[in-house]
């Protein structure tokens, strides 16, 4: 069966390793992005900069700011006299949050009036207000529900509940950034290197000195891409064993399941990039193409943003993404450890992607010059 | 009279508005050395490629080694060799990494692969070059190692678009003796070439001139037929004619 198979994944395979600025780019391009996605990018946002405006100066009005700052969130900078400095902080970029405590606070606590604080924060930059508003919001909860409390002549709290984030207990980034990291790398590399791989023998001429051989299509198809499984599968295991041990992101379920599930996947999006290379004449349209598929797979696949906050047709733009599914697969297996039990829908898609973007490849791929 | 290697009927090609090669009759007989000649544009290379079953013609038929072009053009696949004009080498694999990847795609299997390469190399003169890449080869010695993957197979009919281009006169001497020895083998060869000695050299040829055939036979039989003392002159004529 398919006898000219062997002798073109033996010359893609010497082609790959003679290459060393593509394979080195293969395997930095995954250590660059983890390095970059699990120190640089937080998206719990703490220690902003913030001025405080304090107007009353009383030990009333200190204890707010102090439970302000031992949220974590705020980190006091500066304290201003006046609402004109307090402006010109936030316009230099100086303070990303403000906390105004008006003259009147004391005295309408003791009075038994609303007593209001305003937080004013940068909203230019979602994610770090979002955060503020949160913490903000959190504070003035339960100071009223201890005043009140008080006043109703109780000793605790009426009410408390306590959050316990499964999976992911220290509600840390890289816990989930890395494994949807994994996927992210490996659509990245996977579909670019078959996108260009048919356009590059088209340029050189080689692609008209194979045609006229007896091989096949799908020898052809097959012989191309099974090289880089390979690549595909280091790629997936230096990013997995550096965020195991710089990041200490948990593998909770089996290892097996995840390689088996993930050369599927690979294979998805290699033969995505063999479809993209039938389309294009030059390798400069077929980076293009790739790039014009890469960013919906990252936006839309929920690895940075919660697909359920989507339109209704973005979700559906999103699950006809290889990745989409895939991230379910990883986080499935790495963090909640689950087996194939659960995540046989998301193989059952996969291997439609597989499938169905090999058959497409080779009967768009023509053995001609026309 | 035997079987043709090479027949076409009235092939022809148009790109668009442009007929490329129009109504060409062709019969070659097995282990001729058959001379394709004509100016650029002319159409030697599209003809080519419709008889390796590269280009769909727009009509007419063509038959290479027994069997029909458009009916089965894998067919013919392993049955001829072609070299193209902008010659298919992998840069960055070496000599004998070329010649074994061209015989493992045509089939060789594993013992026979290896005495056939020996066989090839040793005909081209390949061994002192089998460990460079194929990208560090001189232009002489990259058309040479182009020949031997073309060759690799056994093919009938060796098809050879201007094999010669860029070659200094030595190495393309060298190349003329391989040739003939293909041929001794009952090979028949087919090239396309600009220049008038090496059209001298095969047995007949057919002149091309904006996709028509102009004249065929022996080069003295050319040249009288286009109307020039020798083949030269009939090129040059005809050159002049078709930029007007
Ligand atoms: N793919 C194509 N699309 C459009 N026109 C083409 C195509 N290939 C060839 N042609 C045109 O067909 C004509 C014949 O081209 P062809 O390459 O067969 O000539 P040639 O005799 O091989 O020339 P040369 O000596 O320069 O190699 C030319 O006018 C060329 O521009
Ligand atoms: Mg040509």
């Amino acid at each position: 069966m398919m006898p000219r198979f062997w002798p073109m994944f033996r010359k893609e395979f010497i082609q790959m390793r003679r290459d060393r600025l593509t394979l080195a780019l293969m395997i930095g391009v995954p250590v660059i992005q983890l390095l970059m996605f699990g120190y640089a990018i937080q998206t719990d946002v703490r220690n902003l900069p913030t001025v405080v405006l304090d107007e009353s100066r009383t030990p009333e009005s200190r204890h707010l700011i102090h439970a302000f700052e031992n949220t974590g969130n705020f980190r006091i900078v500066a304290q201003v006299d006046g609402r004109p400095a307090l402006d010109a902080a936030f316009a230099r970029g100086d303070a990303q949050a403000g906390i105004v405590v008006p003259a009147d606070y004391p005295r309408d606590l003791l009075r038994g009036t609303t007593a209001t604080v305003q937080i004013i924060v940068d909203a230019s930059d979602p994610m770090s207000s979002q955060a503020a508003l949160a913490a903000a919001a959190g504070v003035a909860q339960i100071r009223n529900l201890a005043i009140l409390s008080a006043a109703a002549g109780r000793a605790t709290l009426p009410l408390e509940a306590r959050v316990r984030p499964r999976y992911n207990p220290g509600l840390r980034t890289a816990v989930y950034i890395v494994p949807g990291l994994v996927g992210v790398v490996l659509t990245m590399t996977m579909v670019i290197i078959t996108a260009i791989a048919i356009a590059r023998e088209r340029e050189r001429g080689t692609l008209e000195q194979l045609i006229v051989t007896p091989i096949t299509k799908t020898e052809l198809m097959l012989g191309k891409i099974a090289p880089y499984v390979g690549v595909g599968l280091v790629q997936m295991t230096a990013v997995l064993v550096l965020g195991r041990f710089v990041f200490a992101v948990p593998l909770t379920g089996s290892i097996w399941l995840l390689y088996g599930i993930s050369i599927v996947f690979v294979v998805a999006n290699l033969s995505l990039g063999l479809f993209i290379s039938t389309l294009a004449q030059t390798q400069q349209q077929a980076m293009q193409m790739s790039f014009f598929l890469m960013l919906p797979s990252i936006l839309l696949s929920g690895f940075m943003f919660p697909r359920q906050a989507m339109p209704l047709f973005f979700q559906w733009v999103g699950l006809a993404l290889p990745l989409t599914h895939f991230l379910k697969v990883l986080r499935g297996i790495l963090l909640k450890g689950v087996g194939l039990e659960a995540l046989w829908p998301e193989v059952l898609v996969l291997t439609g992607f597989a499938v169905g973007l090999i058959g497409l490849a080779v009967s768009r791929f023509h053995k001609t010059l026309d | 009279m035997t079987d043709p290697a090479v027949e076409t009927r009235s092939l022809t090609r148009r790109f668009g508005d442009l007929t490329a090669v129009r109504d060409l009759t062709l019969r070659i007989a097995p282990g001729e050395v058959f001379g394709l000649l004509g100016p650029n544009g002319s159409g030697k290379t599209t003809t080519i490629r419709m008889l390796c079953g590269l280009l769909e013609p727009s009509g007419g038929t063509a038959r290479v080694a027994g069997v029909e072009v458009t009916e089965a053009p894998e067919a013919i696949k392993q049955r001829i060799g072609y070299m193209a004009q902008q010659v298919g080498l992998y840069e960055d694999l070496t000599v004998g990494e070329n010649l074994d990847f061209y015989g493992g795609i045509y089939g060789l299997k594993h013992a026979a692969r290896g005495a056939r390469l020996a066989e090839v190399v040793a005909f081209l003169n390949l061994e002192s070059r089998l460990d460079q890449l194929a990208g560090h080869l001189s232009g002489g010695w990259k058309q040479r190692l182009a020949l031997g993957c073309a060759l690799l197979h056994r093919p009938n009919v060796l098809f050879l678009d201007e094999p010669t281009a860029g070659v200094d006169p030595a190495a393309r001497r060298n190349f003329w003796q391989a040739i003939y020895g293909i041929a001794a083998q009952g090979t028949t060869v087919l090239l396309t070439t600009h220049y008038m000695d090496e059209a001298e050299r095969c047995q007949r040829l057919a002149m091309l001139s904006r996709g028509h055939l102009i004249a065929l036979g022996t080069s003295t039989e050319v040249a009288a037929q286009v109307g020039g003392k020798t083949l030269e002159d009939a090129f040059i004529l005809l050159q002049e004619r078709d930029e007007r």
